[in-house]
């Protein structure tokens, strides 16, 4: 009789074995059930070369080393859970190619936020600011029967904002961050525009208030990092000028 | 050690249906979330296209209008008073996400703007109707996170990274909680509560080529299976026709819904063969079985012969970039095609389940032909099965089923909660899934899923994902058991499900759902149910 285990290993076999490139990978590993300090391991793997970063992990994990751990769901770039820390750039491993990083990969977790295993760190720091800047709309005017109006142009106004995903990319590559875990960090000014600049929204001047006090916007010393990082394209350093500009003005 | 934590009403998972099913129960009892992802990562983010509903902004329509398009996209399945309810209960549900902000794009003049999408029709069948309420091509992810910024407004309370292991129900069928494991510390905790819903969304995991998140294995269908509870329609899982190819990516169906076609690797645009009036707008099992023709008689391409191809190139590049951004993008990243220039290859992919935990229209679990209500027990989206999605579910109905019955379901758990007394528990209740933890950790010996696992490495307690891969397994198998228990039941064909030896609907013994039920023993007995029938007789599906 056939096991599961021979009909998994028949599927390992299916992987083709030509046309694929060699990858060494290299993780910064954590576990305080283990060790109180960090190690690195490193495994060599063959892989499609337009195999996502995150299957390569799944690979190692699957086959190599079931320990490691990582966070990760929709592997195509939308559920912002595989961020890291990859070839000293913060990416979503889901949108990393092998291609684009063989025949040598490091990958270490986000930076600011505690590690709690592995690649995986303590979110709620990163929560806390987001929560901090009453991320929903505020309308006390009343409900129309039906939708609000909203020009496409008031529409368009804060769209680049909308697309935040939460996934820290851009929070864990700033330095302002990394020096002191107050500063609120880029996501949660993002979110912040996202209704800031939203025409049916009211509580603009109650954001911005909390957006210029210390902890807020004027931490940000304009690095850059965060556009960078955004794996959803958002401009997010621009966001965050044109929160400042809005408070300058609105003189908080 | 083991936690015990007391509510009103238990929501486990944290995508649409859950999060809108907790904001109507916050308000009136307490209420916990629990999911085993932070919820903004659920699965619904995913969701691209549109949610529809017949606002009629920019063309005219009509909640029945939409409701026929339901039923007949289900292949007469569908439960019609349920797809009458939904249609006419969907025009204010999306007033509702507007007003709590969602920033759907907009007409000229401010409303709300609609676009086509596959199998909706005017006046049952005439041609494509603008339907589908859009946010480019990330309405999902807008819903998403707008029922998430009104679960922080209320201050929900969430418990993130929990995974449900367990339901509890006493002899007297009643529900009395669940049993969660946190993966921080792989500590087993005892949720009590008077109701539990389960919205923990699809099992299209079990499939190699699918869009749905590794997130997506079945659990709740699974954990209630265990307790009882059957699972209807299983055999009814949707294909949807544009996956990239290889991957399963989704590409959007907004993508033909804005004029893209599908291409042959002859370049023939076939599906005016198949479906003469709405072309590549029919509906996604017609076009998924079209292009499994194509490649079957030859006309498929890249290296396999198992690809076609989605053509947007003619498109006005502006339309492109301001309607379809993330799946252009999907192209470029993951096959280094240039969307704007050339064909995409694509492929079917795994993608709904439109079975699921048998409910009510108000989401309760009901059991049986006779629809006997379990006291207590809730189920929402793509994880429950209402039904009105039948055996094909049409684009955007998902969104829309989320926001209906999560709202109708947490309604209706807190009337119950407020009706009921909390149940006590027995003595150590979680003493089944420290059982099952300690087979699959090799603690004990006879587990099956410890020999499936042999080299299951982390016996840790922090963070033991390999742990939770392997329950998720046997959540994916215990699904994939009732599925194909159905497909091999169901003597015919009917939308999503296909077979070659019965080729035709057979509506004089097939108009019924099935109804799986794990046995004691571990094999399944299947019994049916009638579908509930109303205004639309069912004819032959033409498009």
């Amino acid at each position: 009789m056939v096991s599961a285990a021979d009909v998994l290993d028949a599927s390992d076999r299916e992987r083709p074995t030509t046309d694929t490139i060699p990858l060494t990978v290299r993780v910064r590993r954590f576990n305080p059930e283990v060790s109180e300090d960090s190690w690195w391991d490193e495994w060599s793997v063959r892989c499609d070369p337009l195999e996502r970063l995150v299957e390569v992990l799944h690979q190692i994990k699957w086959h190599h080393d079931g320990t490691l751990s990582f966070r990760r769901s929709c592997a195509h770039g939308i559920c912002g859970s595989d961020a890291m820390l990859i070839n000293g750039r913060n990416q979503l491993a889901c949108k990393v190619l092998a291609q684009d990083v063989a025949p040598r990969v490091t990958i270490e977790p986000i930076r600011g936020l505690s590690v709690l295993k592995d690649l995986i760190v303590d979110m709620e720091p990163f929560m806390d600011g987001y929560r901090s800047i009453l991320p929903y709309l505020i309308n006390d005017s009343g409900e129309p029967e039906k939708e609000r109006r909203q020009s496409p142009e008031d529409r368009h106004r804060y769209d680049d904002t909308t697309k935040c995903i939460l996934c820290a990319a851009c929070t864990t590559s700033c330095p302002v961050f990394w020096g002191d875990g107050a500063y609120v960090g880029p996501a949660a000014i993002v979110n912040a525009h996202r209704f800031i600049f939203d025409s049916r929204d009211e509580a603009g001047r109650e954001r911005m208030k909390i957006l210029s006090e210390k902890t807020g916007v004027f931490r940000c010393r304009t690095t850059f990092n965060c556009t960078d990082a955004c794996p959803r394209g958002i401009e997010v350093t621009k966001a965050i000028q044109e929160v400042k500009r809005a408070i300058l003005f609105e003189r908080f | 050690m083991t936690t015990t934590h007391t509510y009103d009403a238990v929501v486990v998972g944290g995508g649409g249906g859950g999060l809108r099913a907790a904001i109507e129960l916050s308000e009136r009892c307490r209420t916990a979330v629990l999911s085993k992802l932070y919820p903004t990562r659920s699965h619904t983010g995913a969701a691209q296209g549109g949610v529809c509903a017949a606002l009629g902004n920019v063309e005219e329509d009509s909640p029945e209008w939409h409701a026929f398009d339901t039923v007949k996209g289900g292949d007469y399945l569908v439960d019609q008073p349920a797809a009458l309810l939904m249609t006419e209960e969907a025009v204010e549900a999306i007033y509702q996400l507007e007003r709590w902000g969602l920033p759907f794009n907009r007409t000229p003049d401010g409303r709300i703007d609609q676009r086509r999408f596959g199998g909706h029709t005017r006046n049952h069948g005439e041609a494509p109707v603008k339907r589908a309420c859009y946010a480019a091509d990330r309405t999902g992810h807008m819903i998403l996170q707008t029922l998430y910024q009104q679960c922080v407004k209320r201050d929900v309370r969430f418990f993130n990274e929990f995974y449900c292991l367990d339901l509890l129900r006493d002899d007297a069928g009643v529900t009395v909680g669940i049993i969660a494991f946190e993966l921080a510390t792989g500590e087993l905790h005892v949720f009590r509560a008077k109701a539990v819903v389960f919205a923990t969304g699809g099992y299209g995991r079990m499939f190699r080529v699918t869009s749905n998140a590794h997130a997506l294995t079945g659990d709740g269908p699974a954990v209630v299976w265990r307790r009882g509870i059957p699972l209807e329609d299983m055999e009814m899982f949707q294909f949807h026709p544009t996956g990239l190819a290889r991957l399963g990516v989704l590409l959007s169906e907004a993508a033909r819904g804005e004029g893209g076609i599908v291409l042959n690797s002859e370049g023939e645009r076939f599906m005016e063969r198949y479906a003469p009036t709405i072309k590549d707008l029919a509906p996604r099992d017609m076009v998924s079985r079209a292009i499994y023709q194509e490649i079957k008689e030859g006309r498929g391409g890249g290296p396999n012969g198992d690809w076609v191809y989605l053509d947007i190139s003619h498109l006005d590049p502006k339309v492109v970039e301001e309607k379809l951004p993330d799946i252009t993008e999907f192209a470029r990243i993951y096959l280094k095609v240039e969307p704007l220039e050339e064909p995409v290859p694509i492929q079917p992919t795994a993608h709904y389940a439109m079975g699921g935990i048998p409910t009510d229209t108000d989401g309760r679990v009901v059991v049986g032909a006779d629809e006997d209500v379990v006291p207590g027990l809730y189920a929402v989206g793509e994880c429950a099965c209402v039904s009105v999605h039948g055996a094909n579910r049409l684009g955007t109905n998902s969104l829309l089923d989320l926001v209906v019955f999560g709202r109708r379901a947490g309604d209706d758990a807190a009337r119950f909660v407020r009706e009921t007394d909390l149940a006590t528990p027995w003595e150590h209740p979680e003493r089944p899934t420290l059982e099952l933890l300690d087979g699959i950790l090799g603690r004990t010996t006879g587990d099956n899923a410890g020999e499936i696992r042999k080299e299951l490495t982390d016996k840790g307690a922090r963070y033991n994902t390999d742990l939770m891969e392997t329950v998720e397994l046997g959540y994916l198998l215990d699904c994939a058991d009732a599925l194909v228990a159905g497909a091999l039941e169901r003597t015919e064909s009917r939308g999503a499900h296909f077979r070659e030896d019965h080729p035709l609907r057979d509506d004089a013994n097939w108009l019924k759902h099935t109804l799986a039920y794990r046995e004691p023993d571990g094999s399944i007995r299947i019994e049916y149910k009638p579908v509930k029938m109303g205004p639309y007789v069912p004819m032959e599906r033409k498009y």
